[in-house]
């Protein structure tokens, strides 16, 4: 029956690149934190926390997150396609501009050439680079689910779909530009117009970058990984429809109390409560799965990973509202609370759940198994304490540094100095490097863990048969 | 029938489409239609070709990272920061840079309040002003000259006008002076403070010299003053004048406690109102509504404690400490 052979070599080629560029992003991570409380450490312009910030997010989001996508989708659409890529040459080359990209990406926001947009801070020639690379992943994906051999389209599809349409449309609206040389360019909107186009491209990058093919890998590879069904089918429409609604609406969350027009901000506000619904429903639907037989967190241990990775989903769902409303936004806007938040999502939800979807792919392209099972519940209990301790440290500081900017004397006067509360966040940002060096650890764990695997399936490859790769599974 | 569309990728991409255009259209793209998007103050002028060089390396160095550039109608934040942000001040961003972090404080209402040698200073070495301030410090920016022809392409970019003597003398200036002229620019449109009102020069301070009010002027002094007067209020050179000696005091050796407080509590716009010429760029920052009044004249207990102090040359400080002692219960 498999007359066809699956493009492994590519999706290893995207998961190891992205495996490779989170690394870098995370030890640049580490870096910056130290710089927040040591700024000596601020060596040359080109290592300054103001041009190395970028680097960090772009590095882990384009990095890490992309790649992870790119590659884990194609095993994804592959499978569920039940055939090959339809274009492979195209997969090959993508992953290699794609690398390409990502290092231009690094050297030139280190050079200070950003647009100063949140999660869209390329410049414009970069920005083409993106682009071409989206489109010869559209192009792959359609094709291959057009000339599937599955009459059927599964859950994972739907957000795949959603994610390659959505950020085609963010990506484009946000990054208009007016060119002003050749590594130089401005908004294409002012003011008011900037920002509301900013933060709905800034929120929902998110929300299709790092929740809708997340969510993907997770209805596949959870009941893959545990041999158990999708609870329900139902809620899994439902979900999905109302969460590709409603996220749209949901960015001037990140403008509450700013000068843009108060119903955009109360709309956004609304609409945010509302997702709350769409989220839990894919955090009820993995519970209730896993649910028929929890002993699988037990015998299996990828499954843990999942049920992890969707629980601080569904923490993370809960949190980010409660901050759009505005008595939640006027204490913890602008405050470390916020990057407590963001690494629960990112550390928590969505490198877990990557993790996880890796250990599973990377032994079944070589017909193994995982090179070490301690290593990988090593990794786990690593990158959980680390990111705990990262969050919660952020929030506690968060709610004191916003205490402090509020709080007033009997007669109306501030009773502390911007620089009281600044002094105040240090211990707090001792921590949370801690907190870093160990989710560091963890991960430099998983890449030995995924190394050792990749060898030990080539030797055993070697072994087996002269012959090319076997069928995959 | 409603299953169908997961047998049918091509309609099902086309509802996806659909179902994400519905909010983007109503909260993003429409808005764009409506005048209130598009709000400009008349007091709001457009960047000289200096400021847009000092944005341009504000964007560079990712400033954005740590500061906000918008004040919350926040009570607190109008209090620490000015009034808050107006729609209408925003009309030349491109980007925006509102930021989402303060690391360091908000910006939004910085010009004018402190002189330009301030921001040089500061801006080249943080800690020489803010011992435990965590900036990294800016020095190559005074060592990097400004190129007209590239500031003259952003300025045609923008459709700003720039007169040719002005791009021309562009070549004199480094990449500092573009940003500290940037600094200058950010909150000009709105008023910063109310000002006059506090200007009363029969006023007399209510806590005179009494020993509890110069030591707690002296910590007040210590947690506002000194990062431009200098530790004794001696002043830093080109940043803020010496408090103590003649020079300052002028001819009236004797400022009176009124003349004092409306300097402290309204900062330069004090000075019109006293006949006093002050520095160009700002000058004095006003602390009224940041300190409580009653620090304001326990300040000005400290300094005439060190003036007495200075005439005199004796240590004054030991001796209001021991004073202080003296008449505790």
């Amino acid at each position: 029956m498999n007359e066809y052979r699956y493009d492994n070599q590519t999706v290893q080629g995207f998961i190891l690149s992205s495996i490779f560029w989170g690394v870098v992003g995370i030890l640049v991570g580490l870096l910056i934190s130290m710089q927040l409380w040591a700024p000596a450490l601020n060596f040359t312009p080109w290592l300054s926390y103001g041009r190395l910030r970028p680097v960090h997010t772009n590095g882990l989001a384009l990095g890490l997150g992309v790649g992870a996508i790119f590659g884990l989708t194609y095993y994804v659409v592959m499978r569920l396609c039940r055939r090959p890529l339809v274009f492979p040459r195209l997969a090959r080359a993508q992953l290699w501009i794609f690398n390409l990209a990502i290092a231009a990406a690094a050297v030139t926001l280190m050079m200070g050439k950003t647009q100063s947009l949140e999660y869209a801070e390329l410049e414009w020639p970069l920005d083409i680079g993106v682009v071409v690379l989206w489109v010869m992943f559209a192009v792959n994906v359609f094709a291959t689910i057009v000339k599937r051999r599955e009459e059927q389209m599964y859950v994972s599809l739907w957000y795949v779909i959603a994610t390659v349409v959505a950020v085609a449309i963010l990506y484009l609206v946000n990054n208009a530009f007016i060119p002003a040389g050749l590594w130089k360019s401005y908004h294409a909107y002012a003011g008011l117009n900037s920002a509301n186009v900013q933060w709905w491209y800034g929120h929902n990058a998110v929300g299709f970058i790092f929740t809708t093919p997340i969510l993907a890998f997770f209805y596949y590879f959870l009941p893959k990984t545990t041999g158990l069904p999708i609870f329900s089918h139902r809620l899994s429409i439902v979900s999905f429809w109302s969460l590709v609604f409603a996220y749209l609406w949901t960015g001037a969350h990140h403008l509450v109390y700013t000068p843009l027009p108060d119903w955009i901000q109360t709309l956004a506000i609304v609409f945010t409560m509302f997702l709350i619904a769409p989220s839990w429903g894919s955090v009820v639907n993995g519970y209730y799965t896993v649910g028929a037989d929890w002993s699988k967190m037990r015998s299996q241990y990828l499954t843990k990973f999942f049920v992890v990775g969707i629980t601080f989903y569904g923490l993370q769902t809960v949190q980010g509202p409660t901050q759009a409303l505005r008595v939640v936004s006027q204490l913890i806007h602008y405050t470390d609370w916020v990057p407590g938040h963001v690494h629960m999502g990112t550390m928590g939800w969505v490198t877990m759940t990557i993790c996880g979807s890796i250990y599973y792919v990377i032994p079944r392209i070589y017909g193994t198994e995982i090179h070490s099972e301690k290593v990988a519940n090593l990794h786990f209990w690593l990158v959980l304490v680390g990111q705990l301790i990262f969050s919660i440290t952020m929030w506690i500081t968060g709610i004191q540094q916003g205490a402090m900017w509020k709080v007033m004397n009997a007669d109306g006067t501030l009773k502390y100095t911007f620089m009281d509360g600044l002094v105040r966040n240090y211990p707090y940002w001792h921590t949370r490097t801690l907190g870093g060096i160990i989710f560091t650890a963890g991960m430099v764990l998983f890449v030995y863990n995924v190394l050792k695997t990749i060898q030990k399936g080539k030797a055993l490859q070697a072994s087996q048969d002269p012959s090319p790769a076997p069928a995959a599974a | 029938m409603a299953g169908a569309i997961y047998r049918k990728p091509v309609s099902f991409a086309l509802m996806a489409t659909v179902a994400v255009l519905v909010g983007s259209v109503v909260t993003m793209a429409y808005p764009m239609l409506r005048p209130e998007m598009h709000p400009r103050l008349d007091s709001l002028k457009a960047f000289t070709a200096l400021q847009l060089a000092g944005r341009d390396v504000y964007q560079r160095e990712g400033c954005v990272n740590c500061h906000t550039q918008t004040v919350r109608p926040l009570r607190s934040e109008v209090v620490r920061y000015g009034d808050y942000s107006k729609a209408g001040e925003f009309y030349y961003d491109r980007p925006f840079l509102w930021g989402s972090k303060r690391t360091g404080p908000d910006l939004a209402r910085e010009g004018g309040k402190r002189p330009d040698a301030w921001h040089y200073k500061h801006y080249a070495n943080p800690q020489s002003i803010e011992k435990k301030s965590n900036m990294p410090k800016y020095a190559f920016l005074a060592e990097a000259r400004l190129d007209p022809a590239e500031v003259a392409s952003h300025m045609r970019a923008l459709g700003l006008a720039a007169a040719p003597e002005e791009l021309a003398a562009l070549a004199q200036k480094t990449e500092m002076d573009a940003l500290v002229a940037y600094t200058q620019w950010l909150g000009h449109a709105v008023q910063r403070k109310a000002g006059g009102g506090a200007l009363d020069l029969a006023a007399v301070n209510p806590l005179g010299d009494s020993p509890h009010a110069i030591a707690r002027g002296q910590k007040v002094f210590a947690d506002n003053c000194t990062a431009c007067h200098g530790d004794e209020g001696h002043g830093v050179p080109e940043v803020a004048p010496d408090l103590l000696d003649d020079s300052f005091l002028g001819e009236k050796p004797d400022m009176p406690d009124g003349a004092w407080f409306a300097l402290i509590h309204d900062g330069s716009d004090a000075k019109g109102a006293l006949g006093r010429k002050g520095m160009e760029n700002g000058g004095m920052t006003a602390f009224g509504g940041q300190i409580p009044d009653d620090d304001i004249w326990a300040v000005i207990s400290y300094l005439r404690a060190q003036m007495a102090h200075e005439k005199k040359e004796a240590p004054t400080m030991e001796k209001v400490e021991h004073k202080g002692q003296e008449r505790k219960p």
